[in-house]
């Protein structure tokens, strides 16, 4: 089975959830940007919750979907259909025919991503098939998809097939058939405002007490020349007590960077592997997927927690993925 | 002396990852340790270990907290880690390993050679001398597949990075920047002084290693003609 590219959209890449084990030779992570929806559009088709899914940025794709296809679309709304019927988000949805998926204005977030049952047939490089745009590696050919492209699909998983089984049983007519349920905020809200928890980091007590009362209190604006390498954001400057000399060290999804202007960036998917600028905090990982679906113009305020209660939330997350694995495997869906 | 008496620090940084630090300096001593840590984890990585990332005085090691089969993950991984550091031997001599990087500097591959020699009073032929008779140690590779940060440039070549970057430098364009020298390893845009280009890969994915260097090596760089970059560009 295959996937043919009719028209590309603005920009959707093949990602999984990184490449791991290679930032020692200075290979960046990439991956999906918003790794939580991604992982929930494998599990609810049945795929490894790592296998490479589409993302897709503001304007969406139209692709050439095989009967027999399942798939589930999760994170940003950019308006998915077939033949203008709107395709529900958060679940599996099988296709009883041959159709073409359009995506239409972008409803709430900015990236979607598309899983298939059985994955995209694309090389692992370095054990992964994100893309690494800028090294040309990875995904499809190491770039974007364009208009003629072929996708090839692999092979359905066991679930996979018993999800179909259970939605044939539903309704077998119809261009498509999806269930009534859905995953819970595997589906972005429209927000164009967010709060985002975040812990100190290490260069927080260099920052000045003025400017720390201004991180926590007022809001940021997204700049638009944020992208997958970081989020730049504008709105007060933050200024440090003095002069600090850095010495480059590690930074990670979520670092939240002071460079010489005074205007944070929020490091996400395909940052360097390490950087030089002083960090002030560094934003839970629960709440990546917030700060990926905000667009230019967006605002973001920060609310300080501790590192401790940073790690219960991703427990309480990683607790909620299990349960959600062994309810799709059992099908008591 | 006050490097010394650094102790080595441990420190959670993010859910699933902690930072070791053996000093607040760059010098070939702390980078040693840095190296000696990560050859270490190389060879034994612990259960749980995701990877390591080496900078010049530290290392992130990256962990999956699910697998510490505890409430405080960064207490076992700690725990783990302080054995480890408690054991390593810093002290065993490196073996040299020298890379040979050929260069063909100047014309329209090190547009800014001219205004490097400029910058410090020399002629071009002298910042070529003086930029091919350093030896350099690779302190870490970061920034780019396979980009070595190197260290023991002479100050007599130094040059501040350009005022408006360019968009674009080539692959294996060799640049200065400030005290530093590095090869640029995939296109990218950078504010770098552009001194020359070699024929070599940085970073080939059809090659073990796929880095040409890494920390720990001693980089060289030796001049070669237009004619040589050609013939070696065709054998890479």
């Amino acid at each position: 089975m295959s996937i043919s590219v009719l028209n590309p959209g603005l920009h959707a890449t093949i990602q999984d959830f990184g490449r791991h084990g290679y930032q020692k030779y200075g290979v960046i992570v990439s991956g999906a940007m918003d790794t939580y929806s991604m992982r929930l559009a494998n599990i609810v088709v049945g795929n490894n919750e790592n296998e490479g899914v589409l993302e897709i940025t503001m304007i969406g794709p139209s692709l050439k979907l095989e009967k027999g296809t399942l798939i589930s679309i999760t994170g940003g709304n950019i308006s998915p259909t077939i033949k203008e019927k709107k395709i529900p988000m958060g679940r599996p949805v099988y296709l009883n025919e041959d159709c073409v998926l359009n995506f239409g204005p972008c409803i709430a977030g900015c990236r979607s991503y598309l899983a298939i049952a059985g994955g995209f047939e694309v090389p692992k490089v370095m054990e992964s098939k994100s893309t690494y745009l800028r090294a040309q590696f990875g995904g499809f050919n190491g770039r974007t998809l364009k208009k003629g492209d072929v996708l090839n699909i692999g092979v359905k998983s066991s679930t996979a097939n018993k999800i179909i089984k259970k939605l044939e049983e539903i309704n077998p007519k119809g261009e498509f058939v999806a269930p009534s349920w859905y995953m819970r905020d595997s589906i972005v809200e429209n927000s164009n405002s967010t709060i985002i928890r975040v812990f100190p980091d290490r260069q927080f007590n260099n920052i000045s007490d003025e400017s720390i009362n201004k991180f926590f209190n007022l809001k940021f604006n997204i700049d638009n020349k944020s992208d997958r390498m970081g989020y730049r954001l504008c709105g007060e400057k933050i200024e440090l007590k003095e002069k600090l000399e850095m010495i480059s060290e590690e930074v990670s999804v979520g670092t939240i960077q002071i460079p010489p202007d005074g205007n944070p960036i929020i490091l996400l998917a395909d940052r360097q592997t390490t950087g030089g600028y002083p960090k002030i905090a560094h934003a839970a990982s629960v709440d990546i997927q917030k700060i990926v679906q905000l667009k230019p113009n967006n605002k973001i305020t920060f609310k300080q927690i501790t590192l401790k209660e940073a790690e219960k939330l991703y427990f309480e997350r990683e607790k909620y993925i299990a349960e959600l694995k062994k309810a799709i495997r059992l099908t008591i869906i | 002396m006050k490097e010394n008496k650094f102790k080595t620090e441990i420190s959670q940084i993010s859910e699933t990852s902690v930072l070791v630090e053996f000093g607040m300096k760059i010098s070939e001593d702390i980078n040693k340790k840095v190296r000696t840590l990560c050859t270490y984890l190389d060879e034994k990585p612990f259960n749980g270990m995701i990877e390591y990332v080496p900078a010049f005085t530290s290392i992130s090691i990256i962990y999956n907290p699910l697998d510490m089969n505890s409430e405080s993950p960064y207490e076992v991984v700690k725990t783990i880690l302080d054995n480890i550091i408690s054991k390593l031997d810093f002290s065993l001599a490196d073996e040299e390993h020298i890379v040979e990087i050929p260069v063909c500097y100047g014309s329209e591959f090190g547009q800014d050679i001219e205004q490097v020699a400029k910058i410090n009073n020399i002629t071009v032929d002298e910042v070529i001398k003086i930029h091919s008779e350093g030896k350099y140690l690779v302190y870490m590779i970061g920034f780019a597949p396979g980009f070595p940060y190197l260290g023991g440039m002479s100050e007599k070549i130094a040059a501040p990075r350009r005022e408006s970057p360019r968009t674009a430098i080539p692959e294996g364009s060799v640049g200065i920047a400030g005290m530093q020298t590095g090869v640029y390893p995939i296109e990218t845009p950078g504010g770098w002084q552009l001194i020359g280009k070699t024929p070599l890969k940085m970073f080939d994915l059809n090659r073990n290693p796929k880095s040409l260097l890494k920390a720990g090596d001693i980089a060289k760089f030796y001049p070669i003609s237009y004619e040589e970059y050609v013939k070696l560009k065709e054998e890479e």
